[in-house]
């Protein structure tokens, strides 16, 4: 059975790109409660960036949907981010994950879930095409000081 | 983001200024675009030193820029490397690109 979280925040917001500046700070909000080191704070933000931008970008082409941002802190100072959407899904999620992979076009570097995988340390992705996305991201802060 | 310029002869060095994520990058992009279609410069100089936020929003701008430099047999160097970005870039795989050390 799952553990009950320590601490919880649910963010639900329209998927327009000025949103994404909004929901790294929110991320680094919740983390700062862990006192965590510059170069966490910062791998939080990022990752979460690049999951709201995937969001913003792949979920909703044409048109602006909800996304979901579930902010957890569990014993041990495991933090967790979830970010959903209810998006067009995608298709392929193994290709979808391969680094410079993209369907975004010049625009889009296809670097984002392998940043979020490097700068958490756990990705998982569950998507199904024309229902949405699920990205959940763990990261252990504050291992040794 | 704001963007500041300085050409002299067939160079340009552009300061980004701010948060290059993907809100700001496309705006951007077309900005250091239309500017370097009027000078042409083959070497282009990226001073990272005040971007406040980056992403891999930020690293399709690079390569952008790279190719953009590489397609008139210039070079493109980037400047002042905060930690993070450095990090970013690594991550992404952009030292076999690009120096990273400046």
């Amino acid at each position: 059975m799952r553990k009950k979280p320590l601490n919880y925040v649910k963010l639900a917001f329209p998927s327009r790109s000025a949103n994404e500046s909004l929901a790294r700070s929110a991320a680094a909000a919740f983390v700062s409660q862990l006192d965590p080191t510059l170069e966490e704070l910062s791998d939080v933000r990022t990752a979460v960036s690049e999951a709201v931008t995937n969001a913003v970008v792949h979920a909703y082409p044409e048109k602006i949907g909800t996304v979901e941002m579930i902010l957890r802190l569990f014993e041990g100072g495991v933090i967790e981010v979830v970010v959903r959407d209810k998006g067009c899904g995608i298709e392929d999620v193994p290709k979808a994950l391969e680094p410079t992979y993209t369907t975004g076009g010049a625009d889009r570097s296809g670097m984002g879930f392998t940043i979020m995988e490097s700068f958490m340390g756990s990705l998982s992705v569950r998507s199904k095409p024309g229902k949405g996305t699920t990205v959940r991201m763990r990261k252990v802060i504050n291992r040794v000081r | 983001m704001r963007i500041a310029f300085h050409t002299a002869g067939t160079s340009c060095e552009i300061a980004l200024i701010g948060e290059l994520d993907h809100h700001a990058a496309k705006a951007a992009l077309s900005e250091i675009h239309a500017r370097l279609d009027q000078t042409l410069p083959s070497s282009i100089a990226l001073d990272m030193r005040q971007v406040t936020f980056m992403d891999s929003s930020g690293i399709a701008l690079i390569l952008a820029l790279y190719k953009r430099a590489r397609a008139l047999d210039g070079e493109l160097r980037l400047r002042s490397l905060s930690p993070p970005v450095k990090r970013l870039l690594t991550a992404a795989g952009m030292d076999k690109l690009l120096d990273l050390s400046a």
